[in-house]
């Protein structure tokens, strides 16, 4: 059979990205409508006797009347907006620095990447230490060697939420400022001359000509510090395990306790298919605002 | 003034990123007295302990070894599948282009926890769970999608020409792909080979679920689970985290430009 040119390199094209696509297929696609049958089901790994009998909606109603799993929605949500709102600001400074000319920017841009790089693990403990009760390093900074001001900040539901904020902001921020880095590296110089003729202040420069152009670059930073900060787990598996009493639960934590650690793989399918849904929604949301831009090749 | 306010700015942010971490560095090195002493001790006695008993008490040399095996696969695998991904995506004509790349995005996106349940009873059903392949099978998938973004957007900068003149010479495609545009992308290759390996470096949520034996945890889940009979052993898990991060922090400070470029044409984390 001879086949056309286009139709050889289309057929090509297809057999180069089999692979690709079978991985995602199998280990992404697959397993997120086989978490929707499981919510479908009462199943107890601890008990496989009871087999997987069909229950209908029945885990979903549970879950709206299910406090815990409401209030880590709720910390979930405050913890997106918190810590993406900093982010990204302290991103744009970020930008804004390491975007201009200066001896060293090699080393400062270096610097400022490393809270990138630090597996979020060891984040997560090195601020636990840092938070400590008796001999953290945030104790003696505000109180000295005055231990009988010390406090306990992980067992305190606001001041645990907000050593996470802190942890999650101070590893993530860099890479906010490098996707706007991005953004601010297209816009062409002569506009700031023009503008610097035109006699325009510096403020009035950032306002009118970097912000409008950085915008894009910003809303993809956003969405992508929004997408991961609603996938918190390590920071709280390993700084507050939730507490205290759940002052820190958040959605992915809470569907890995009632998968994994109380074996309610029906029931905690549910929160895999809610945090999907929701997750699916904020994007679809952010891909309208930036538009389609971005799938178009 | 500007110029001094500028230099004050970015002090700080230096100063805060480095700092906390260094701070753990120092910890490491510290006896377990220096270590809850107060006032904190600045300059510590230089003590290996802490290391040494990571390495006998904690498994240390394990966690290390196994998130190597699990890291470098998991990047020799990734990139082999994006390079012939991205190519195809970027320089063929081919049809759903938009849709594959958005999927890859979703992809890459997605809370784990919405796939956490059925990838364990996969590695289940296949008696994976404790094994390599358990781990880096998922971890190519969630990988994949940054590697291909980042080499189509490098595939997509080579001239046309290049591709035209090997296929007028006679090269089939795959050694037009092979032999001329990867080693012109060779620069795309590394940065995804760099960004592909801390990922699964630094991974936690699936080695967790995957990785319930000792015998193959990974650093992250090594570090996260450090547990002391009464106390929790600082100076242990500060020196098992130095030794999961200098490697990262050594890759940083050399391939800085080559690290920015990737995440920002990619735009993919």
């Amino acid at each position: 059979m001879q086949l056309s040119l286009q139709a050889r390199e289309r057929l090509f094209g297809y057999t180069l990205l089999t692979p690709c696509l079978l991985f995602v297929i199998i280990f992404a696609f697959y397993p997120i409508l086989y978490s929707f049958y499981l919510s479908l089901h009462k199943i107890i790994l601890s008990l496989p006797q009871l087999g997987q009998p069909f229950s209908g909606l029945d885990n979903y109603s549970a879950l709206f009347q299910d406090r815990i799993a409401l209030h880590s929605l709720r910390n979930t949500l405050i913890f997106v907006f918190f810590t993406t709102v900093f982010e990204i600001l302290l991103g744009l400074v970020i930008a804004l620095i390491i975007n201009r000319q200066f001896r060293g920017r090699g080393l400062v841009r270096a610097a400022v990447l490393i809270p990138w790089a630090v597996p979020t693990v060891v984040a997560s403990q090195m601020w636990r230490f840092i938070f400590n009760d008796k001999y953290g390093l945030a104790n003696f900074l505000l109180f000295g060697s005055d231990t009988s001001a010390y406090s306990a900040w992980l067992a305190n539901p606001v001041t645990a939420f907000a050593a996470i904020m802190i942890a999650d902001v101070w590893k993530t921020s860099s890479f906010a400022g490098l996707l706007i880095l991005a953004g601010l590296q297209v816009i062409p110089e002569d506009l700031y001359e023009a503008a610097q003729i035109d006699g325009a202040s510096r403020w009035q420069q950032f306002r009118r000509i970097t912000l409008p152009l950085v915008k894009p670059a910003i809303l993809i930073a956003l969405l992508f510090r929004t997408m991961d900060a609603f996938r918190v787990f390590d920071l709280v598996f390993v700084m507050t395990q939730g507490g205290p009493a759940d002052a820190t639960n958040v959605l992915q934590f809470y569907g890995y306790k009632k998968i994994f650690a109380e074996g309610l793989m029906g029931y905690g399918s549910t929160i895999s298919v809610l945090v999907f849904f929701i997750s699916l929604l904020i994007s679809i949301i952010y891909i309208r605002v930036i538009g389609t831009g971005l799938f178009k090749e | 003034m500007n110029r001094v306010l500028f230099y004050i700015i970015t002090f700080t942010f230096v100063t805060l990123s480095i700092l906390p971490f260094l701070w753990f560095v120092d910890t490491s090195l510290k006896s377990p007295l220096e270590i809850t002493a107060i006032p904190p001790v600045l300059i510590p006695s230089g003590t290996l302990s802490s290391y040494s008993s990571a390495v006998k008490e904690y498994n240390l040399l394990h966690f290390i070894r196994n998130s190597f095996i699990v890291a470098s696969s998991t990047t020799a695998v990734t990139l082999l599948i994006s390079i012939i991904a991205g190519y195809s995506l970027s320089r063929l004509r081919i049809k759903y282009k938009g849709i594959i790349m958005g999927s890859l995005l979703i992809v890459s996106m997605f809370p784990q926890i919405s796939i956490a349940g059925p990838v364990w009873k996969i590695m289940l059903h296949l008696g994976w769970l404790n094994s390599y392949q358990g781990l880096i099978l998922p971890y190519v998938t969630l990988t994949l999608p940054l590697g291909v973004w980042v080499m189509a957007s490098f595939f997509r900068e080579l001239p046309r020409e290049l591709e035209e003149a090997s296929r007028v010479d006679g090269c089939s495609h795959i050694q037009t792909l092979f032999k001329i545009m990867v080693p012109l992308a060779a620069p795309g290759v590394f940065t995804a080979a760099i960004l592909v390996f801390i990922y699964a470096w630094n991974e936690f949520f699936f080695a967790l679920l995957v990785m319930t034996q000792q015998t193959f945890q990974t650093l992250p889940v090594g570090i996260a689970l450090f547990q002391g009979q009464y106390t929790l052993p600082w100076g242990e898990i500060a020196a098992a985290s130095t030794v999961a991060t200098v490697p990262l922090v050594v890759i940083v400070f050399i391939f800085q430009k080559k690290i920015v470029r990737g995440l920002s044409a990619g735009a993919v984390k």
